[in-house]
């Protein structure tokens, strides 16, 4: 009761259906062209349009190459659906940032950055990493293309109205650890279906110190905790990032808009469905050994042993073990690498890049490291050179690919090979993710870096 | 036009592992298709488990074992259940295509991620909550007879493992029950709606 969610829900609720869901009006739609095709060919088989064009932006992400953008697509199932979106769009009426186009980017990294995702919004996209935009202090979360249907046709979703949950992170992050350590942490307190069926709201001291870019990230992997979404009360960090911003608002309504987002806050009554707190001290710099984002530890820690786990629990586990080629009760520090990915909407901002040029200054890439950088959009990759990163990375062995999805699901052509091994700062180590029968070990780029210049699992506090 | 749903009785397929992300029901590399066709997305159904890079089929996975390599009909193989947490991960709505392509119009577990549940029942696929008891002698169950059926009565709102006879309501709102029950989806609805949509706009739209 009383907490900023129920605020924001409740003032976008249109109706309320009789033992049914609410339908919920939606400021926000994002397309990009995996999880939209269906549903604008549902809207021309029904023969309508889309209700508010002006609410809906659309760029292709996932299947756009990190090289060559200016020539066209070489997998022309690929370049099909590319093409689709922009057709769709313009059909529609729908602005469309495609592919090489300086606004062109993760849907997850342009929205916030251009001030299309702002404070007490209802935003939707068909991608389950739309939680990312609760740190702007929105209500954001993730659909299936049917629902995209429903918001393009009605500028509304049917959904059942979420629990909420407050994770409280109390105290100071210490040297090396970064949002993403803290977010990997937590799933793997919670596991990957702590928080399904609730809406997180992140509080405490860590959180209201941290940067936007840091928000952005914990709020991205919130999905992975099983919750519908995340977010963060916008405070004057949020104003200070958004102000300037292409579509944020000017002038005389940037007055009321920030006298208006300044309420967006829980009560001091506020009464959550679970509350959770967890101490910044007993946060180290992470590392996934296993097949789901739940499966970390500490980087310096063993992999559990099978005891106490339930028969049905223990296969699984086996499975994953397999898979990853690991033993349970193993260490990994110094396993050889042979991937390095930074990027993803989960670490593929300008923070990020500079967290991994902090460790990659001075040093070199190690010989047997294939390294793809992949900034999250045109803006950050525009920003990487201004403040000189590419330079510093560029005299470290690495060279900056283009803007995209990339290696977090392999839907282009960076595919990691089978059976090697690849620290990556994306969010899923699911089986096959990042290409048939690769193995994927999440982290932070402060990790990334690190496995980047020695070649193996390094603590990054030994390089800082 | 989708199959109206009442009751439901069934052999089953059981995958008896949790945690089973959208990633493994249907893998990245099959989502490029721009239309909906279920088939296609049916025959790559867990496409990394059921077959090998060389497209042939992995003998040792559920659905390629005699007992439950038949694709589901009237009566057989319409159920698939599955260990806690099952749909978790991406939003792709493919993964529920590729259910209700292979056949499957019932997923039991007890457990599921919450975007994939609305794509099953945005696709008429019931997902079926049970408790980890029912769930865990269900496996017993198909394990020691693979015939064994499962009886879902939609309209009464019961599971019932026939065999044993133990028996649970599930949950499931009127107004998705009234849907799946009388064939009808959200859009249908939501068109309805205009003028509340409009009123509400005029009253509180602030962006």
């Amino acid at each position: 009761m009383n907490t900023l969610f129920d605020k924001i829900w409740d003032s976008h609720v249109v109706s309320l259906i009789d033992d049914g869901p609410t339908q919920l009006y939606i400021d926000r739609l994002y397309c990009h062209e995996v999880t939209s095709p269906q549903a604008f060919e549902g809207l021309r088989n029904r023969g309508i349009k889309c209700l508010r064009p002006d609410k809906v932006f659309c760029m292709p992400d996932h299947n756009t190459p990190t090289h060559d953008q200016d020539k066209p697509i070489e997998d022309p199932i690929s370049k099909t659906q590319v093409d689709t979106l922009a057709a769709n769009a313009a059909e529609f009426g729908l602005t469309h940032y495609g592919m090489f186009d300086k606004n062109n980017g993760i849907i997850h990294v342009v929205g916030p950055e251009k001030g299309l995702s702002l404070p007490g919004m209802t935003i939707v996209c068909g991608d389950s990493h739309t939680s990312t935009h609760g740190a702007m202090g929105a209500v954001a979360f993730g659909i299936g293309t049917s629902e995209v249907e429903m918001v393009l046709a009605s500028q509304c979703i049917l959904q059942a109205k979420p629990k909420s949950m407050r994770i409280n992170i109390e105290g100071s992050l210490g040297r090396g650890v970064t949002p993403k350590d803290v977010a990997l942490y937590l799933m793997s307190q919670i596991t990957t279906s702590g928080a399904t069926g609730y809406f997180i709201e992140y509080a405490g001291s860590v959180v209201r110190e941290m940067t936007m870019e840091g928000r952005l990230t914990l709020c991205n992997l919130s999905i992975e905790m099983g919750a519908r979404g995340g977010f963060i009360a916008p405070d004057e960090i949020t104003f200070a990032y958004i102000k300037g911003r292409e579509y944020a608002p000017k002038g005389e309504a940037w007055d009321k808009a920030v006298a208006y987002w300044s309420t967006l806050r829980s009560g001091d009554d506020a009464v959550f469905d679970k509350e959770l707190t967890f101490n910044a001290a007993d946060i180290n710099p992470m590392i996934t050994y296993g097949t789901n984002p739940g499966m970390g530890m500490a980087i310096d820690a063993a992999i559990p042993s099978l005891e106490g786990m339930s028969e049905t629990a223990s296969q699984s586990f086996m499975k994953s073990m397999d898979y990853m080629g690991f033993q349970p009760g193993e260490k990994l520090l110094g396993k050889k690498v042979d991937y390095v990915f930074l990027g993803a909407c989960t670490n593929g901002r300008i923070e990020d890049f500079r967290a991994f040029a902090s460790i990659a200054n001075g040093r070199h890439k190690a010989d047997n490291i294939i390294a793809w950088l992949v900034p999250g959009s045109w803006a950050v990759d525009r920003q990487i050179r201004e403040e000189g990163i590419d330079k510093i990375l560029e005299e470290a062995g690495f060279e900056i690919r283009q803007p995209g999805c990339s290696a977090c699901l392999a839907m282009n052509d960076d595919k990691i090979p089978a059976g090697k091994y690849s620290v990556s700062t994306s969010n899923r180590n699911f089986e096959g993710r990042q290409g048939p029968k690769s193995r994927t070990l999440l982290a932070s780029p402060l990790v990334a870096a690190a496995a980047a210049v020695t070649g193996v699992i390094t603590d990054p506090r030994t390089l800082l | 036009m989708k199959a109206k749903f009442d009751i439901i009785q069934s052999t089953c397929v059981p995958l008896p592992l949790e945690n089973v992300d959208t990633d493994q029901i249907i893998p990245a590399r099959f989502l490029k298709a721009t239309s909906r066709d279920e088939k296609f997305f049916g025959d790559n159904l867990f496409r990394d488990w059921r077959f090998n890079a060389d497209n042939t089929p992995k003998k040792e996975f559920v659905f390629n074992t005699p007992a439950f390599s038949a694709a589901p009909s009237e009566g057989v193989h319409q159920i698939l259940v599955a260990g806690k947490n099952f749909g978790s991960g991406s939003s792709r709505e493919h993964a529920a295509w590729a259910i209700a392509g292979y056949g499957f119009r019932v997923v039991i577990s007890s457990f599921f991620a919450d975007i994939h549940k609305n794509n099953e029942l945005n696709n008429f696929v019931l997902p079926v909550v049970v408790s980890e008891e029912f769930l865990a002698e269900l496996f017993q169950t198909i394990a020691a007879d693979p015939q064994a059926q499962v009886k879902v009565d939609v309209p009464a709102q019961t599971v019932t493992n026939l065999t044993t006879g133990r028996s649970e309501k599930f949950d499931i709102n009127g107004y998705k029950k009234y849907c799946l029950v009388n064939a009808l989806d959200d859009i249908d609805y939501l068109l309805q709606q205009k003028a509340e949509i409009e009123k509400y706009e005029a009253s509180s739209v602030r962006y």
